[in-house]
């Protein structure tokens, strides 16, 4: 736990000592922003639905540009020969790493709070519980698509692809429930059951569901176990 | 103390190290020596953990690799090839990490900062980003992330390529001072310096060991000659033609006319001395001898014979 700690400051670190963490907050403060009020105050409805819906987009192309960098950086610095000679667990490295792309990812998503509040201060019957909720799907949306990417990253020494790899896989979970008419009826359930957006939107009802949770948890963790696995095999190669 | 047991590493159909054996001892500084591509880097890192054998084993102090990766990379600091560092980190924030992974922390991590600035000269760079500095404090502080734990055993791949001078004679003596109470295993291709610094020599050629010893063991094992310079004035041709015929041993590779002086060089067998004859044949030939210097083997010289050995024959 020690090491995931340490690890997870470093990165922390990194992020805030380079321009990546403030150029990633902003953008992703101004784009959730500009879509939210654009249709908040015409809307006039008291909830924050158009948030949720946004944020899911973003996610797609900001996460992926967040975590490309954790691992691939490492192989193409030389850095990852250190790591990997210290005594230290693949699994405490690779849990650091993405525990420090989560936080970036949920700083980002609780700038957006600042919509929650004034939805408090003009909105009435707010359903608060539909905000928390929804809020708590988006943090396990990130969560996924974090550990995807630190998958991603972990395959190549070059970030640009570790970039578009991520793209491509978070693209592929987060469409699988838009493509159920193409696929066949017997296969539409398991394909529905795997989609982010299907549990997304189970959650931003306000419906708090174990079996929810448990996808959740369990794409992270499938992520993460096969970011150590790749890292494994350096030392077969 | 470090044991190599028929060590061999594959990399897909290629062998980088064919089953190796040797031993290395606490308080010993070694030269691993090898052509580029011999299989050093290779060993080394299976010795570190960062690869595993595809044969064999590494038992440091009694732990082995395959089992003990963590346990043995706790009593080593390694210091890899091109020295990687995060170059945005301060020197100090850069340290502090290193020793938090290692587990020296708080008044224990002082402690060992003081000492590793002491040692690696650092204290001009401490509070700097680590791509400010110099190339040779960038070495300097590899080397000081490896001792951060104070191992017993230091690993350091290829520790002075790229650097100057002076830079590689203060990492020398760093190494030599460290020498005293650790086991230190060097590798480089970089001949003068394995032979200035260590007091042990493996040499490795493709992926195998080819010599291991001091550097008078290798010198008196060595089977190859001795050249000789010798100056002389008054030298007629048929007189240093006629050197060659008296004295059997002795062969003439070169013969050149400097400031009226012969110069010639000459070679014989390591333990065939003709020195004596030859200063009587320069006597009798009313010779001036000017200068008389044998160049004894070198490690360079038994470097190129042992790593030429299978191209010449080829």
């Amino acid at each position: 736990m020690r090491n995931v700690k340490t690890i997870y400051f470093k990165e922390m670190k990194s992020y805030f000592n380079s321009p990546m963490a403030y150029i990633f907050l902003v953008i992703f403060t101004v784009i959730n922003g500009y879509f939210f009020t654009r249709t908040f105050f015409l809307f006039n409805q008291s909830d924050m639905r158009s948030l949720f819906n946004i944020v899911p987009l973003v996610y797609l192309f900001f996460i992926p540009a967040v975590t490309m960098s954790l691992i691939a950086r490492e192989k193409n610095l030389g850095t990852m020969e250190v790591m990997s000679t210290l005594p230290l667990k693949d699994l405490d490295f690779v849990a650091g790493k993405f525990l420090a792309a989560l936080s970036l990812v949920l700083t980002g998503l609780a700038i957006t709070l600042v919509h929650f509040f004034t939805l408090t201060q003009v909105g009435t019957n707010i359903d608060y519980g539909a905000v928390f909720t929804g809020y708590l799907g988006l943090a396990l949306a990130g969560a996924v698509y974090s550990a995807v990417g630190t998958f991603a990253s972990s395959v190549t020494d070059n970030q640009v692809v570790a970039f578009i790899i991520g793209i491509f896989i978070v693209l592929i979970f987060f469409l699988m429930d838009k493509m159920l008419m193409f696929v066949p009826v017997s296969l539409t359930g398991i394909i529905q059951y795997l989609s982010v957006d299907y549990h997304l939107s189970n959650i931003s009802r306000g419906v708090i569901d174990s079996r929810n949770l448990i996808y959740f948890g369990s794409v992270v963790g499938f992520f993460l176990f096969m970011t150590v696995r790749v890292l494994e095999t350096r030392k077969w190669s | 103390m470090i044991r190599v047991d028929n060590l061999s590493k594959s990399y897909d159909e290629v062998k980088a190290v064919k089953s190796i054996n040797f031993e290395l001892n606490d308080g010993e500084i070694v030269g691993f020596l090898g052509a580029n591509g011999a299989g050093k880097s290779t060993t080394l890192k299976v010795m570190t953990g960062y690869l595993s054998p595809t044969r064999g084993n590494v038992h440091v102090n009694d732990l082995n690799i395959l089992d003990n990766t963590h346990a043995i990379q706790k009593q080593i600091g390694y210091l890899p090839e091109l020295n990687p560092l995060y170059g945005e980190m301060r020197v100090y924030d850069l340290l502090e990490f290193t020793g938090n992974i290692r587990n020296v922390t708080g008044k224990a991590f002082k402690t060992a900062l003081a000492r590793v600035i002491d040692q690696c000269g650092l204290k001009g760079v401490i509070h700097k980003s680590v791509s400010e500095c110099s190339k040779g404090y960038k070495q300097r502080i590899g080397l000081a992330c490896a001792m951060i734990h104070d191992p017993k055993i230091l690993i350091l791949d290829e520790p002075v390529t790229g650097l100057d001078p002076n830079q590689i004679v203060e990492i020398r003596n760093l190494i030599k001072d460290l020498g005293t109470e650790k086991l230190v295993l060097m590798s480089s291709h970089i001949l003068q310096e394995i032979q200035a610094t260590v007091n042990r020599i493996i040499i490795i050629h493709k992926g195998e060991i080819v010599a291991d010893g001091t550097n008078e063991e290798l010198m008196s094992g060595f089977r190859g000659n001795t050249k000789l310079t010798l100056e002389v004035k008054n030298a007629e041709d048929e007189s240093i033609k006629g050197l060659t015929e008296k004295i059997p041993s002795l062969s003439l590779l070169d013969a050149e006319v400097k400031n009226g002086s012969q110069l010639l060089q000459l070679e014989y067998p390591k333990d065939q001395d003709p020195r004596e004859a030859l200063f009587k044949y320069a006597v009798d030939s009313n010779w001036v001898v000017t200068e008389m210097s044998p160049h004894s083997a070198n490690l360079e010289s038994i470097f190129r014979t042992l790593t030429m050995e299978d191209s010449a024959i080829a």
